[in-house]
């Protein structure tokens, strides 16, 4: 399947490259839409890792690459399921989520993030599975889950801890802030900074260049650079769980969801 | 530094060409999510354009209740 037309991603392959475009309304939020068209993109990534060298994830969405998880969907299923049963549903759903995060992270293709505008929470810790980040000068990244009672759960902190010093992995955390481009650059977060609506284009003249260079090779440099911390992310699936059952995680979700704003980002 | 009007002034001139608003129609007072019409969403871009203008980081919960061009200017200026 070289294509693929989704209500929440498309992909297709042209020229050697992986084109994965993000397009749910409002703003790239991961739901269970979004995880079962994932796991069709994961079932056919081997075969489509015979066809291409390059992945690149963008997403067409004013708003930005991505907002993160669909919280009011996971607000009002968990509702209607009793305390065990909902940590159950969170447990499996993570599991779900970070085999995709995890088969992104691992595959052989060299990977690119193309984004823009909000990369919030999941939308980063989606990010962060790829090889580089290309950031558009407006792209603003954020960790703001602690204001819910939670931590990243699709495994952000520990491929941050990976990637950048683990100050810089408190401050994004423990703060919620968000921070721009430049200052992601400036960290290490993003690869390069380019202008307004240019990451796109700057993602794919990236991956051809890397496309020409030997793909056993490429691959093999990649498996040694760039370790899966499993154990870690293994770990987190349980500390998010077990959050969840906090009273902390219920207040929040309640007033994020009854929020009049329609994007009530600002922690 | 420039002083805080001056900060009042090239905010208002960066959220009116941002948003497509005439400048004269924005003063220091104004509620800004009232005035550009804009969600949080918007505002954080807004926060993006300001950093980028003044070379600042100015975190989000900096923003946390304020609404007005002149206590958002002060906040900036403290950071100059």
């Amino acid at each position: 399947m070289t294509r693929f037309s989704g209500q929440a991603i498309s992909w297709e392959v042209t020229d050697g490259i992986i084109e994965l475009a993000l397009h749910r309304e409002p703003c790239n939020e991961f739901g269970s839409q979004s995880l079962a068209e994932f796991e069709k993109l994961v079932n056919v990534l081997p075969e489509l890792e015979q066809r291409a060298r390059a992945l690149v994830i963008y997403s067409p969405l004013q708003c930005g690459f991505s907002a993160g998880a669909d919280l009011r969907e996971t607000y009002y299923r968990t509702q209607q399921m009793d305390r065990a049963s909902a940590v159950e549903s969170v447990r499996e759903s993570l599991k779900r989520t970070h085999e995709v995060m995890n088969t992104l992270d691992s595959s052989p293709l060299t990977t690119i993030a193309a984004v823009h505008g909000v990369t919030f929470g999941g939308g980063l810790e989606l990010a962060l599975t790829c090889d580089f980040i290309i950031a558009d000068k407006t792209a603003r990244f954020s960790f703001p889950e602690l204001r819910l009672g939670l931590i990243p759960g699709f495994g952000g902190i520990p491929r941050l801890k990976r990637d950048l010093g683990n100050a810089v992995v408190r401050d994004l955390v423990l703060t919620g802030r968000s921070f721009n481009a430049t200052k992601a650059h400036a960290i290490g977060l993003a690869a390069q900074v380019v202008g307004e609506g240019q990451a796109l284009t700057v993602a794919r003249s990236t991956a051809r260049q890397l496309a020409k260079f030997d793909h056993p090779t490429s691959a093999a440099a990649k498996q040694f650079i760039k370790p899966i911390p499993y154990e870690e992310l293994r770990r987190e699936i349980d500390l998010f769980c077990n959050l969840f059952c906090q009273p902390a995680v219920e207040r929040g979700l309640k007033k994020f969801v009854e929020s009049k704003d329609a994007q009530p980002y600002l922690p | 530094m420039g002083s805080e009007q001056q900060t009042v002034e090239e905010i208002l001139d960066l959220a009116a060409t941002q948003f497509k608003v005439p400048r004269e129609s924005l003063s220091a007072d104004d509620d800004f999510f009232h005035k550009l019409k804009i969600d949080s969403m918007q505002a954080l871009s807004l926060l993006t354009r300001l950093e980028q203008h003044f070379h600042i980081e100015l975190p989000d919960y900096e923003l946390q209740g304020i609404s007005d061009f002149r206590t958002l200017a002060q906040r900036i200026q403290a950071r100059l």
